[in-house]
């Protein structure tokens, strides 16, 4: 029986899919299982896998296209059968909206969609492809209501947590999804919200709707007018959009220079925006935006951390403990003593947090990703320091699953290794505080009236400051020096 | 001011304007030695006699033609109909008689003529009894159409249907010959056609209600005002012309609207007003406008059935919580 491969929901966010790679051509012989193709989603690259067995009849994308979710990509079949009819119909482009709908009626079918498929994706890939026999996606929500496959890590540390879905009318972190944007990705918006976003130069990529299918109506304009505007121009001058010299990592080769319009101007390259650069790009435009962010900075005298790193590595090389680790097992500690700094504002509420999940920001090439340590104030040092080599390791290799990089409830972003000193970083939403750390050197410092050479780190924590107020950041950041100055704390 | 009935209103209204001018005369079924099969016509016979109040045959087709026959000849008739079911076998006369008459003469002939009686549902006539008509004679350029929903608005438009000089088509509504309400007293008191009503002003939403569904809206209004909902209720009266201008200035003001009526939505009056409002005002409208119409289907005679068909406060309260996004 013929079967339609299609573009698979892999990350709840997922809108669509770039096919970076097919693992096999058309005449290839397929069973159920195998890996077909390598889809590059918003943030991480995974494997689609065949749900039939057969003979992969026909491929109608190319690697490298992007693809809505649910298009057909391909079709496995016997090796005789006739699948001129599937064929058609798919070329006819009239399916894609379909798929995508039963995609996500299944997601719709669990008692909280985005959650749920959030909490099931399987890590080995199983859920893939959703067949024109309407099959259930292999670890689908709703099949019990229960995240029974789910990451363990996501277990331990839900405790019924929520992830934090944006409450409409909210600037969003994500386009429509879950069935209710239309399927071919165009907004939906009320006439007069239109022309009341087009007056106020309202970006209308990053609202979702409030109305039905995810309209965007007036009530959601007005909210984002009041919440401070989250006015990005919509079109930037020809002039503005010369200047912006992409930094020279995303310049690929081969994308080949243009002349600017304006004489004397410097020559630029243009090349799309990457998947994982727009994702970035939409999230943090959320955040300096719409969030009030304060900073504040202090010193640690580090001598102390690095002698007990030090004094533990030489214990069990094994370990491989570095600063980092340290310092993020003190945040931690110091969080849980700080819990108001440890959670979210929503528009009604304030969500605070139970546990303590760690987002450690990971630079990779392109981009960058926040794998989170879970109930990072329930691990030692050692399983920190572990978890965390392991994480960045699989990011850098973008075998990031969902769940490991999203729903932190703080994050730490360290520059050190880069010869930072201080630096202020952008809160990720709807986190109430980001800390940057700096790098840690010897410096001159006054102690007791003498000058001594010490171990000397800056730290600059951004602070939501919807729910963290000055003296509230500041105790956290009191707390955290304390500990890390003194690190035996931690065993008290 | 007088508080009286829509039926007194409507008597009073016919009474006064042939007291004021004998070219006018009433005919149609039992309206005179029975005064009428709703009384509306209570007395007129015994004050004008019967060369001015005058029972006619079960013929409407026939008598229709006399009365565009009379108004040729210069004379003012106001046609009874018994209710405008019955003026399907009027049809003829009405549209291609009395609204062509004017333009294929030239101007020769002007047709000042009142085609007037109960339009729309009763209680349990059933399918062919119950008929809303008012989209069929809105549809033909030289008509005008006319659908008061208050005792005030029934006498003073009914006044000025008289003294027009087109035919009128004037919609009464047999569920609302009782109600009461408050008449100005001045002895000219007149409404000019074509002249919309603001019953009710508010700024979410508006409802655009006519006849048998201004009071509903208003009832509705009331509901979701509790729910914290300001609604505008915007009565056309005059169907043809119709007041848009009132309406759109309205939509501008609220973003949203439901249209109430008692007529099938297919076709209708109702649509008719949501298509000026999309060509007049897309661009304040923040949600599709919204119709709550009689159902797609003949009027059932079982009397729970014959409640579903129609619309009611509960069902524009819904329309309303819908376009206001609140659900």
């Amino acid at each position: 029986m013929a079967t339609q491969v299609v573009m698979p929901k892999l990350s709840p966010t997922m809108e669509e899919g770039q096919l970076s790679r097919w693992l096999k051509k058309e005449g290839d012989k397929v069973s159920a299982g195998e890996p077909l193709a390598e889809i590059d989603t918003d943030k991480a690259t995974m494997e689609a896998q065949a749900l039939a067995s057969g003979v992969l009849r026909k491929i109608f994308v190319e690697a490298g296209s992007t693809v809505p979710l649910g298009e057909v990509i391909a079709v496995i079949a016997e090796a005789d059968e006739d699948i001129s009819e599937i064929v058609a119909r798919a070329q006819s482009g009239k399916t894609g909206a379909e798929n995508k709908k039963s995609i996500e009626e299944n997601v719709e079918a669990g008692q909280d969609g985005a959650q749920q498929e959030l909490a099931t994706v399987v890590p080995e890939g199983a859920r893939t492809q959703a067949t024109i026999q309407e099959q259930p996606l292999a670890g689908d929500a709703g099949e019990d209501g229960s995240s029974k496959s789910s990451d363990e890590a996501v277990q331990a540390s839900s405790g019924g947590r929520q992830l934090p879905a944006p409450p409409p009318p909210t600037v969003n972190q994500q386009p429509p999804t879950n069935g209710d944007g239309a399927p071919d990705g165009r907004v939906i918006i009320s006439p007069l919200a239109a022309r009341m976003a087009a007056e106020a130069n309202i970006n209308l990529q990053t609202l979702r709707g409030s109305g039905p299918s995810g309209r965007i109506v007036k009530r959601d304009i007005e909210a984002v007018m009041s919440a401070g505007g989250a006015n990005q121009p919509q079109s930037q001058s020809p002039q503005a959009q010369q200047q912006q010299q992409p930094s020279p990592v995303e310049v690929p080769p081969q994308a080949p220079a243009q002349q600017s319009q304006v004489q004397g101007a410097a020559a630029y390259r243009e090349v799309p925006v990457s998947e994982m650069r727009r994702t970035i790009a939409r999230r943090l435009a959320t955040s300096l935006g719409p969030v009030p962010h304060f900073f504040l900075t202090t010193e640690i005298d580090m001598d102390k951390a690095t002698e007990m790193r030090r004094s533990i590595n030489d214990l069990d090389p094994e370990l491989k403990i570095s600063i980092n680790d340290f310092i993020i097992k003190v945040t931690a500690a110091a969080l849980s003593q700080h819990p108001q700094v440890n959670a979210s504002y929503n528009d009604k509420t304030i969500r605070y947090y139970d546990g303590v999940d760690i987002g450690v920001a990971v630079a990779l090439e392109g981009g960058l990703i926040t794998p989170i340590v879970r109930g990072t104030d329930k691990k030692s040092v050692g399983q920190i320091a572990r978890e965390v080599r392991e994480l960045a390791e699989r990011a850098r290799n973008r075998q990031l699953r969902p769940e490991e990089y999203m729903g932190a409830t703080f994050s730490i972003s360290n520059l050190g290794m880069f010869g930072i000193d201080e630096f202020t970083a952008i809160i990720n939403p709807p986190e109430a505080a980001i800390l940057a750390v700096g790098q840690a050197k010897a410096m001159a410092v006054v102690r007791d009236g003498e000058i001594v050479v010490k171990q000397i780190m800056r730290v600059t924590l951004s602070c939501d400051h919807r729910i963290v107020d000055g003296a509230t950041g500041a105790k956290f950041l009191q707390t955290f020096k304390k500990l890390l100055e003194n690190p035996l704390y931690l065993l008290a | 001011m007088a508080v009286i009935t829509m039926r007194e209103a409507l008597n009073q209204a016919m009474r006064e304007e042939m007291q004021r001018d004998g070219n006018i005369f009433l005919m149609g079924e039992e309206v005179a030695a029975y005064q009428g099969a709703y009384k509306v016509s209570k007395g007129l016979l015994e004050e004008f006699g019967d060369k001015r109040v005058i029972d006619s045959p079960i013929t409407e087709l026939g008598f229709a033609g006399l009365g565009v026959g009379a108004a040729m000849a210069g004379l003012r008739p106001v046609i009874e109909f018994m209710t405008f079911n019955f003026s399907i076998l009027a049809t003829d006369q009405i549209i291609n008689s009395a609204a062509k008459m004017l333009y294929m003469s030239g101007g020769q002939f002007k047709i000042p003529i009142v085609f007037r009686g109960p339009n729309g549902s009763a209680y349990q006539v059933s399918s062919q009894h119950s008929q809303a008509m008012e989209s069929w004679y809105a549809h033909f350029p030289g008509l005008k159409v006319v659908m008061p929903s208050t005792p005030a608005d029934a006498k003073g438009l009914l006044k000025s249907a008289i003294r027009d000089d087109d035919p009128v088509i004037f919609l009464e509504q047999e569920r609302m010959y009782g109600i009461k309400g408050e008449v100005p007293d001045e002895e000219d008191f007149t409404i000019p056609l074509g002249q919309a009503d603001i019953k009710r002003e508010g700024t979410d939403a508006t409802i655009v209600a006519r006849s048998l569904t201004v009071p509903l809206a208003l009832k509705a209004a009331e509901e979701l005002e509790k729910m914290g909902v300001s609604c505008e209720v915007i009565d056309p009266r005059t169907i043809r012309p119709l007041d848009i201008k009132t309406i759109i200035e309205s939509v501008k003001k609220t973003n949203r609207v439901v249209v109430a009526e008692e007529s099938h939505s297919f076709c209708g009056v109702g649509a008719e007003i949501s298509a000026q409002i999309a060509e007049q005002a897309f661009d304040y409208l923040d949600a599709p406008v919204r119709r709550i119409s009689g159902a797609d289907a003949p009027m059932p005679y079982a009397k729970n059935l014959e409640k579903l068909a129609l619309p009611d406060v509960e069902k524009i309260v819904a329309a309303v919580r819908e376009v206001a996004y609140l659900d």
